[in-house]
């Protein structure tokens, strides 16, 4: 199962080191990776796979939300199917 | 892999467009829970619920969690109860609605829908008992919805029911008077009612149904007035494209919720109501979209013509985006519901006339609409009549939820109190029509409903 992680706030040092530490410690593979920053906004989106996540998928939400709370992010994970929904037929 | 800024549209119209699920209905049918003993009727029919539906809010929840988009409601619909109970001795259903309530308490559902009789042709002796009880079961339980069908483009309008449904619904008003009538909020009447409509107060498990369904209502006001807003000037066909590929966009959110709730509670897969249901938040208004189309406010001239090209443009883009649609597939137009209505009715611009005109071309009718606490029953009755005649004569459903705020004149403000909202209670031509809903009686099925 793959989800997407996007990431969103005002960019500093650390963003990728603090998100994939929480990533790594759940087993979580990143599969790809696309960021840019527009008017001071950082955007990062993660293709992650979910497989051989350790915990549940809303305590890895949390522990992932606490984390960009942590450095003034908004982080969110969403299954990837809900974005294939909408955009591909 | 999915680009960016499709990644970054999906999230920002959840975050800022106010997209979301309206709701996830189960549909149970409650046929096999028919006794000759009222007690064990509804002994089975808690059972039958709380069985089936036992997860359906954690299922609801954990689908919220993992793709990221709320789901506000999640909500049980039965088989309309004046078929079950008719078999059983009861002669006061307010207990069978007492079990509905209960078994929606302990499953943790927003409402639960069919407390329900179908009458467009005429009483069965459980339609009668079930319609004589629902001013005291509605507003003696919190999470039962009712509804009764007076007409069919097939059958007719029947006359008699929608008169008795004018003193139900004033009984209602009063036995929930300190609430400002809140319990009329929880009745619909309707003509061509669909028996898969997953939104309430008008859901329930229709006859046809399979045993148990999943079916699932979208929404998004928001997100279709912020497409709109991209559009600024351009032509009718272009705005009708915009809104066919928003609506596209979020039906296919609905799809994706509704087959994930089919397979993890091993439940069929029914219907997608393409609906865009307004809620009381800023940003989540029908009535916006309309004003969007360039109309100052909700109501002036134009503003059927707007709703006639909204309704049809939702549709187009929605159909190809599920695999069944269903339910009541449009734009909803519900007063209180709706910030834009509100501000629509304060200024004079809508009025209940307008309104009228405005549900021959959405999908219901008229919707929350307060109206002043000394309405007569029988102009109640005669406005369900003018309601169920658009719906007869135009293949379509309409359907009438009002509410006579006891003791509030016309500008006062009702409050309802969450997705319901509050509204200013309107004007009613208070000319009389009385003689013509004594005449009572049946009128013809249409001309039109001849088509074999």
């Amino acid at each position: 199962m793959r989800a997407i992680i996007t990431v969103i706030g005002k960019d500093k040092v650390g963003i990728i080191a603090g998100i994939s530490a929480v990533l790594a410690d759940n087993n979580v593979n990143i599969l790809d990776i696309t960021q840019t920053t527009m008017q001071d906004v950082f955007t990062m989106i993660m293709l992650v796979d979910i497989k051989g996540v350790t915990i549940d998928f809303s305590l890895l939400s949390e522990k992932l939300e606490k984390k960009g709370d942590e450095m003034g992010l908004s982080v969110r994970i969403q299954h990837e199917n809900i974005f294939n929904s909408m955009h591909r037929i | 892999m999915i680009r960016s800024m499709e990644v970054i549209e999906t999230i920002k119209m959840i975050q800022e467009e106010c997209l979301d699920i309206r709701t996830i209905t189960m549909g149970i049918s409650l046929r096999d829970c028919c006794h000759s003993e009222s007690k064990i009727s509804r002994a089975k029919i808690y059972d039958k619920i709380t069985r089936l539906a036992a997860d359906l809010v954690k299922v609801g929840n954990n689908i919220e969690k993992e793709f990221g988009i709320p789901i506000i409601n999640k909500r049980v619909s039965v088989t309309p109860i004046s078929i079950i109970a008719e078999s059983s001795d009861e002669e006061d259903y307010v207990k069978f609605a007492e079990t509905l309530d209960e078994a929606a308490n302990t499953i943790g559902v927003n409402f639960i829908g069919g407390f329900s009789a179908l009458v467009h042709k005429g009483y069965t002796i459980g339609d009668r008992k079930l319609i004589r009880s629902i001013p005291e079961a509605l507003s003696s339980t919190k999470l039962v919805c009712s509804s009764v069908n007076v007409a069919t483009t097939k059958a007719g309008i029947n006359m008699d029911a929608i008169k008795e449904m004018g003193e139900v619904i004033k009984r209602t008003a009063h036995l929930s008077e300190k609430q400002d009538s809140l319990a009329c909020a929880k009745l619909v009447v309707f003509a061509n009612v669909p028996e898969d409509n997953p939104f309430m107060a008008g859901a329930f498990h229709g006859v046809g149904e399979p045993e148990c369904v999943i079916n699932v209502g979208v929404s998004g006001p928001g997100v279709v007035k912020c497409a709109l807003e991209k559009v600024k000037g351009a032509d009718f066909g272009t705005v009708s494209e915009t809104i066919k590929k928003t609506a596209f966009k979020i039906t296919r959110m609905g799809q994706l919720v509704a087959q994930e709730a089919s397979k993890r509670l091993g439940v069929e897969f029914g219907i997608v109501d393409l609906s865009l249901a307004p809620t009381p938040a800023v940003g989540d208004s029908v009535a916006y979209i309309l004003e969007e189309m360039g109309l100052e406010k909700c109501g002036a001239h134009g503003t059927t013509a707007a709703l006639a090209l909204l309704n049809d443009a939702v549709k187009k883009g929605g159909v190809m985006a599920s695999s069944y649609v269903g339910g009541l597939s449009g734009a909803f137009i519900p007063v209180s519901e709706d910030a834009g209505m509100i501000e629509a009715v304060k200024s004079g611009a809508l009025t209940l006339e307008k309104l009228e005109a405005m549900t021959c071309v959405c999908s219901v009718g008229l919707d929350m609409i307060a109206v002043p606490g000394d309405t007569s029953a029988h102009t109640i009755a005669a406005i369900i009549a003018d309601e169920a005649a658009i719906g007869v004569i135009n293949n379509k459903t309409t359907a009438v939820r009002i509410i006579p705020a006891i003791g509030k004149k016309i500008g006062d403000i009702v409050e309802f109190g969450g997705l319901l909202g509050s509204g200013p209670v309107m004007k009613v031509n208070n000319f009389s029509s009385e003689e013509f809903i004594n005449r009572g009686g049946r009128i013809p099925a249409p001309i039109n409903s001849l088509r074999n």
